[in-house]
C-alpha cells in the first residue's frame, strides 16, 4: 500500500512499508549505495512523518519478506507475542516512542511484543538521546561463569588476536588484558584461518589460562559455526558457540547457516553441560550492511535487516550479541556520525527485544573517523548501559587490521560512568591485586601472582 | 606516568601491549605513535596519484600504457561507491576497444586503490618485475592499463574488452596502522563482468623489504598464471602449490 503525504506544495509518495522504512532512515552510505535511501532531507524527514503514523499492527500483517520465502520471517512471526502485544496493539510508531519515553513498562514483556521491524521503525523517528535514555531502560542479564549485564557494570571481550595464532602472542595480549582489568564477558580470539586443528589448540590454550588462574569467564573460538560443531564432536573445550548471523535467511545461507543449523549447534553445547547456569551458550556477531553486501537485503534497508537478525538471535538465547558496528567499511557506514548513530540504533534494538547487545565500537583506516569518534560512541553506549566492549592491546588489532576499543579504554569509561566489572570477575580481580578492592588498578598488580606463573607458562609453549 | 613491567613479552607479539599508563589512559608518547601510524594510513587512503607520470615511467621504460578511468569522480565517491569503481567510464570502454587487436593471455592492470602510496612505493618496481617474469614464461600481454580509483573487479571488464585469458591488477590494498603500502595482486582465468571474488586468487602484503618482496610476489604471481592458464581455473579451484625452489626452474 502506498504513502502520500504533500509538504510545501510537493507531493511525495513511498511505494511500500520497506520503502517507507528505508527512506526514513538517518542517513548512511549502505542504504545509498543500495539505491533505497531518502533522495533528499525533506523527503527524510517527510518519510519519518508518515512512518510515524503507520499503526504496530501492520508490521504483523505487512511481512517485510514473504514468510513462505524467508525463515526469519516466519521466526519473527511465530516469536511475536499476542498477550504482550495487547497494551500497545493500538499504538502507531509515534505513539510507540511517546510510551517508552514516557510511561513505565516491563523490558521483558516489551520484547515479546516488539517485532524487529517495530523496533527498527521507532528507533528511526528518535534521537540519539532517545536511544540512550530507552535502552538505559532495558537491561538484559545472562550468565555463564559470571554474571553479566545487571546495571551499572561493564564487561569487556578480551581480544587477543595475532597474525598467526601464535599461542605465546595471544597468550601475551591475554595476560596484558586480564592485568588492566578486561575480559569478564569473554576471552574470544578471531582465528587467523578456520582450520578445526588450529581452532582446537587455540580453546585448549584459552581453557588452560581459564583453568590454572580460576578466571571466572569463558572463552570463545570465533570459528564457523560448523567447525565449533566438529570440535565438540571430538571433546574440545567449548564453553560458547560463536556465530555471525543476518537479518534474511539468504544472508545466513551466505554465511553457511540456517535456523536449523544454529539450533544443533546450541544442543551440542548445552550437552557439554560447560555453562552451570545452562542457558547461554551462543555468542553472535552482527552488522549494518551484513544482507546488503551478501546481496540478500530484499530492498530492506540495512539498519531494518540488522534488527531482524536479533530475532535470529533471541531464539537462541545467547550470553553475548556484539554488533561490530564500524568494521564494515565506508561503502556502509561513511563516517564518525554514521557508525555512531548505528552503533546506538543497534544497542537499542537489541536490548529493546531483550538481547546482551555490546558492541563493537570500531572503524577502519579507509572510514572517516578517528579515535575521538570512538571516544564519543563508548561513552555514549557507556551511559546506555551497553553490556560489553571489546578490549583489544593499545586498540589496534594486528590480525583484522581495524581500530577498536583498547583496555585502557574501559578503564576510562568504567572510571568516568562508575561502571564496575562483573561482580565474580571483580571479586577475582581484587584476590589477584590487580583490582585495588574500589574498581581501581592497585599498586600492587605489579606482584600479582598471575604475572608470576606466566613465564613458566610461556616458556613450555611451542 | 606508570610503566607495565611485562614490556619482555613483546618479543611475542607485534601487539600494543605493556604501554604503560597514565592514570587510565595511555602515556603520550604511546598515544602519539599511534596516532603517527593512523596519520599514515589516512594520508595513503587520500592522497592522490599522479598517473601520467607514473605512464610517463613506463613508458621510458619501453612499455605500451593504456590510461583508463572508473566511473568515480572522486575520491569520497570511491569510499562510498565500489560499484563504480568496479566500472569503466564509457570513453575509457571505447579506448579500450580500438586498441585491442586478436587478444592475449594476460591483461595487466595497476590501480592505486586505498593506497596510494602502496603504488607510488613499489608499483613501478614490482610491474617492472611482473612483466619480466610472465614474458620469460612466454605470456602475450595486453597494454599495461593504469587504472585510478579502482575496485579489484574492474579487471573484469577490463580483461574481456582486451579478449585476455586471465587478468592480474596490482593494485593499493586498504592501509593497516603496522603498514600503509601494501600493494596486493588479483588473478582471475575468463574475467567477465560478474565474476565473484571467490574466483579470484590473491596475493597479499607485497612491500619491500618488510613485506612479500617485488621479486617473490612476481615469481608467485607467474606460477599461478601459468598454472591457471594452464587448467583453466582460478580462485578456490586453483591452489598455490608452488614448489619452494621455482627459481631453479627453467
Amino acid at each position: 500500500m502506498p504513502y502520500y503525504a504533500c509538504i510545501n506544495g510537493r507531493n511525495f509518495q513511498f511505494n511500500d512499508l520497506k520503502t517507507l522504512l528505508a527512506k526514513a532512515s538517518p542517513r548512511r552510505s549502505a542504504d545509498e549505495m543500495a539505491g533505497l535511501a531518502a533522495n533528499s532531507e525533506l523527503e527524510r524527514a517527510v518519510a519519518q512523518k508518515l512512518l510515524a503514523e503507520v499503526p504496530l499492527k501492520v508490521f504483523i500483517e505487512q511481512p517485510l519478506i514473504a514468510p513462505e520465502q524467508d525463515e526469519v520471517s516466519r521466526l519473527i512471526l511465530d516469536q511475536h507475542d499476542a498477550d504482550a502485544f495487547a497494551p500497545i496493539q493500538n499504538l502507531c510508531v509515534g505513539e510507540l516512542r511517546d510510551f517508552l519515553l514516557g510511561e513505565s513498562w516491563e523490558s521483558l514483556a516489551m520484547a515479546r511484543a516488539l517485532t524487529p521491524e517495530m523496533a527498527a521503525a521507532v528507533s528511526k523517528i528518535m534521537r540519539n538521546q532517545d536511544l540512550i535514555a530507552v535502552a538505559r531502560r532495558c537491561p538484559v542479564v545472562t550468565r555463564f561463569r559470571d554474571t553479566l549485564g545487571l546495571p551499572g557494570r561493564l564487561a569487556t571481550r578480551l581480544q587477543p588476536n595475532h597474525p598467526l595464532d601464535d599461542p605465546r602472542g595471544i597468550a601475551a595480549s591475554t595476560l596484558d588484558g586480564l592485568l588492566y582489568g578486561c575480559g569478564d564477558a569473554v576471552i574470544g580470539i578471531n582465528p587467523a584461518t578456520d582450520n578445526p586443528e588450529n581452532a582446537y589448540r587455540l580453546l585448549n590454550l584459552l581453557d588452560e589460562i581459564i583453568q590454572r588462574h580460576r578466571i571466572p569467564t569463558q572463552s570463545c573460538v570465533l570459528a564457523h559455526v560448523t567447525t565449533s560443531m566438529e570440535l565438540m564432536q571430538r571433546g574440545a573445550p567449548v564453553d560458547l558457540v560463536f556465530q555471525s548471523i543476518a537479518g534474511t535467511e539468504a544472508a545466513n545461507r551466505s554465511f553457511g547457516v540456517d535456523l536449523g543449523l544454529l539450533q544443533e549447534a546450541r544442543d551440542m553445547a548445552a550437552a557439554l553441560g560447560r555453562n552451570p547456569h545452562g542457558e547461554h551458550l551462543m555468542y553472535f556477531e552482527t552488522g549494518q550492511g551484513s544482507a546488503l553486501s551478501a546481496d540478500a537485503h530484499h530492498g530492506i534497508d540495512a539498519q531494518t535487516c540488522e534488527a531482524r537478525a536479533y530475532a535470529v538471535a533471541r531464539q537462541f538465547s545467547p550470553l553475548l550479541v556484539n554488533t561490530v558496528v564500524g568494521f564494515i567499511g565506508p561503502e556502509y557506514l561513511y563516517d564518525g556520525k554514521q557508525i555512531i548513530r548505528a552503533g546506538l540504533e543497534d544497542h537499542f534494538c537489541g536490548k529493546l527485544l531483550g538481547l546482551p547487545m555490546g558492541c563493537d565500537v570500531c572503524y577502519t583506516n579507509h572510514a572517516e573517523a578517528d579515535q575521538n569518534d570512538m571516544d564519543n560512541l563508548l561513552t555514549l553506549l557507556g551511559v546506555a548501559g551497553c553490556n560489553f566492549i571489546m578490549g583489544i592491546p593499545g586498540a589496534d588489532d594486528i590480525m583484522l587490521a581495524y581500530q577498536s576499543t583498547s583496555f585502557h579504554d574501559s578503564l576510562y569509561l568504567r572510571q568516568v560512568l562508575g561502571l564496575r566489572p562483573a561482580p565474580e570477575f571483580e571479586a577475582w580481580l581484587d584476590g589477584m591485586g590487580i583490582f585495588d578492592g574500589g574498581n581501581r588498578l592497585s599498586d600492587r598488580r605489579n606482584a600479582t601472582p598471575l604475572l608470576a606463573r606466566f613465564g613458566d607458562f610461556a616458556d613450555k609453549q611451542p | 606516568m606508570k610503566q607495565d613491567p611485562w614490556h619482555i613479552l613483546r618479543r611475542y607479539t607485534q601487539a600494543r601491549i605493556a604501554q604503560g599508563r597514565a592514570g587510565c589512559s595511555l602515556p603520550s608518547a604511546a598515544l602519539l605513535d599511534f596516532q603517527l601510524a593512523h596519520a599514515a594510513a589516512r594520508d595513503a587512503v587520500h592522497q592522490s596519484w599522479d598517473v601520467a607520470d607514473f605512464a610517463g615511467r613506463l613508458q621510458a621504460a619501453g612499455l605500451e600504457t593504456c590510461i583508463l578511468r572508473t566511473r568515480i569522480d572522486s575520491r569520497v565517491e570511491y569510499l562510498q561507491r565500489p560499484d563504480k569503481g568496479r566500472r569503466l567510464q564509457a570513453a575509457s570502454a571505447e579506448r579500450l576497444q580500438a586498441v585491442v587487436g586478436n587478444g592475449c593471455d594476460v591483461a595487466v592492470i595497476v590501480s592505486n586503490g586505498l593506497s596510494s602510496t602502496a603504488v607510488n612505493s613499489h608499483g613501478l618496481a614490482l610491474l617492472a618485475e611482473v612483466v619480466s617474469v610472465l614474458r620469460g614464461r612466454g605470456l602475450a600481454l595486453g597494454p599495461i592499463c593504469l587504472v585510478a580509483d579502482a575496485r579489484v573487479a574492474v579487471a573484469d571488464e577490463i580483461g574481456a574488452l582486451l579478449k585476455a585469458r586471465a587478468s592480474l591488477i596490482l593494485i593499493g590494498e586498504r592501509p593497516g596502522l603496522s603498514a600503509a603500502d601494501s600493494l596486493g595482486g588479483y588473478l582471475t582465468y575468463g574475467p567477465k563482468i560478474g565474476n565473484t571474488d571467490a574466483q579470484r586468487n590473491c596475493l597479499s602484503n607485497i612491500r619491500s623489504p618488510e613485506g612479500l618482496s617485488c621479486q617473490a610476489a612476481a615469481a608467485k604471481l607467474g606460477y599461478l598464471l601459468t598454472e591457471s592458464l594452464r587448467r583453466g581455473v582460478s580462485g578456490i579451484a586453483l591452489k598455490d602449490d608452488m614448489p619452494p625452489v621455482l627459481s631453479d626452474q627453467p
